[in-house]
């Protein structure tokens, strides 16, 4: 296995993608959705598995979003997330609002590779009045009564994005107990994974790493970034940053502050060499 | 006891409503990132000695799934999941919970950050605590923008639990689902009938006695301020700090 390069990477996710991401707290890649903005990226559609945190907020802000579907935009204890307020507001963002279940059905009826699942609940919230491509049936084998329940369709992403700790020489990626990473991955079409590091053998070979990795079959590229999740934590090899985040939250309430933001972090070559 | 913190009063109200003898058993309780009020009092109730299985899902170590996060919600759909904490930008009188915003969908007025598993968890938990410290007209209001999670379903449709109880910085309300109301269960100090009145959007039911919402007793604030402070240090450091003044280990 070769990794490719961060940029690289970025310019193979085409413009106008379904582009599923995991939230902050369960390994996305920030160096990657950096690189997406130096690229100039336009019109993906994010998903949120199963909701969307710092790296969403700082795509939408960078005007590379089209539509966003997930069950939530936030930054944690930073607050509401600042650039998705404001796209909401203005309108210039679609919203397909979701609940965190139906994300993870979606994408599992996707990794079965059948037309659609169903989930229980919903049924009472706007959120199923505002999805026309979900279904309420009958149950077909209730034993009294009507008993609706909700259908799914499966959906299938573009491409998948996260962050791992580790790459073998094989391409497998170690992540660990993070598995919705691996729902991400089988569901989607393509699998980017940035990774801290890349090491000699094979993650299958040993039984303590094999359950906490995906197998190369599903894994498209790698490319090394280290502390490619920053300022989000990495499982135990490094923490949440919550002074960059208060940061970020602060500068991107406007639009003006939000452009220094990223003229700092994002575009500058010190921001560029860093990653 | 007037050096009670109103969180300290929150977190063991919210214990008394967990280990209601009128409700099911909470074996398994699960809380959400945002909820280091619920997370506290589900600590209480596990230090005064009561075995109950806490999943904390977002304990950075230690994190009950590996299944990802799925997990919780198909626990939860398989009924093993005991009892679910949840707040709302709005709560309306019959229970019903807006997490997405005012105004015109998708909450074109303010936007919260959404609905998050609340469609599902309100549903299929066998109970549920609402939890919002803000009590005032903007947050219970008559009915809420837009709904989120449904406080009651039409008979026929399966649902598993209902709220049983909404906890406030100002009182502890029941739910009745039978009747999809709110009833007065106690009151904070320094509340009274007519000041919840005139800081709740939505009507409720009073009772002849409303009493008031008791103070901790002195076990339950030194377990909050020693061992359940230690529990929550990793997960919560914010309010760690602001409620207990206690930091963390750089």
């Amino acid at each position: 296995m070769t990794p490719t390069t961060l940029e690289a990477m970025a310019a193979s996710v085409p413009d106008g993608a379904l582009v599923a991401m995991p939230p902050d707290n369960s390994l996305p890649s920030i160096a990657l959705a950096k690189a997406l903005v130096r690229r100039g990226a336009r019109n993906l559609r994010l998903l949120g598995v199963p909701v969307a945190g710092f790296a969403a907020d700082m795509l939408i802000g960078a005007g590379c979003v089209a539509e966003i579907e997930t069950s939530a935009v936030s930054l944690g204890e930073a607050g509401f997330a600042p650039r998705f307020s404001a796209a909401v507001k203005a309108g210039t963002l679609r919203v397909r609002d979701c609940t965190c279940p139906a994300v993870h059905t979606m994408l599992q009826a996707a990794e079965k590779g059948v037309p659609f699942m169903p989930l229980r609940g919903l049924i009472g919230s706007d959120i199923l009045a505002h999805r026309p491509d979900w279904k309420v049936i009958p149950n077909p084998y209730a034993e009294a009564g009507e008993d609706p329940i909700v259908l799914l369709p499966a959906l299938q992403p573009d491409v998948a994005i996260f962050h791992a700790v580790m790459a073998d020489a094989e391409g497998n990626v170690w992540l660990g107990r993070r598995r919705e990473c691996a729902t991400i991955a089988h569901a989607s079409g393509r699998a980017l994974v940035t990774v801290e590091r890349v090491v000699p053998g094979n993650f299958l070979e040993d039984e303590r790493l094999a359950p906490g990795t995906i197998n190369a079959t599903y894994v498209t590229e790698v490319a090394i970034a280290e502390r490619g999740a920053q300022p989000v934590a990495l499982l135990d090899e490094y923490g949440f940053d919550a002074a960059y985040v208060a940061d970020y939250a602060r500068m991107a309430k406007t639009e003006a502050g939000f452009a220094e933001w990223l003229a700092r972090e994002v575009f500058s070559d010190r921001a560029a060499a860093a990653e | 006891m007037s050096d009670v913190k109103l969180e300290e009063r929150l977190a063991a109200a919210l214990a008394r409503l967990i280990l209601d003898p009128g409700t099911p058993p909470a074996r398994h309780i699960a809380v959400g990132a945002a909820s280091p009020l619920p997370a506290a009092a589900c600590w209480l109730v596990r230090k005064l000695g009561h075995p109950v299985r806490l999943s904390l899902l977002h304990k950075r170590s230690g994190n009950p799934f590996t299944e990802g996060t799925r997990e919780l919600f198909d626990l939860t759909g398989q009924g093993r999941i005991d009892l679910f904490f949840l707040g709302g930008g709005q709560i309306d009188g019959q229970a019903n919970l807006n997490l997405v915003g005012t105004g015109e969908w998708p909450g074109r007025d303010v936007r919260f950050p959404g609905s998050f598993g609340s469609a599902f968890m309100y549903v299929m938990a066998h109970r549920t605590i609402l939890f919002r410290e803000e009590h005032s007209p903007r947050v219970l209001v008559e009915k809420v923008d837009n709904v989120s999670a449904p406080g009651v379903n039409p008979p026929g449709v399966f649902r598993r639990g209902h709220a049983q109880a909404l906890v406030t910085g100002r009182c502890v309300f029941h739910f009745h689902p039978d009747r999809a109301r709110f009833s007065l269960l106690s009151l904070h100090p320094g509340e009274t009938v007519e000041s919840i009145r005139a800081a709740t959007g939505f009507e409720f039911d009073i009772p002849a006695e409303v009493p008031q919402t008791p103070d901790p007793t002195p076990e339950e604030l030194a377990l909050l301020r020693g061992p359940v402070c230690d529990e929550m240090l990793e997960t919560y450091p914010e309010f760690c700090a602001r409620v207990f003044n206690r930091k963390a280990a750089a």
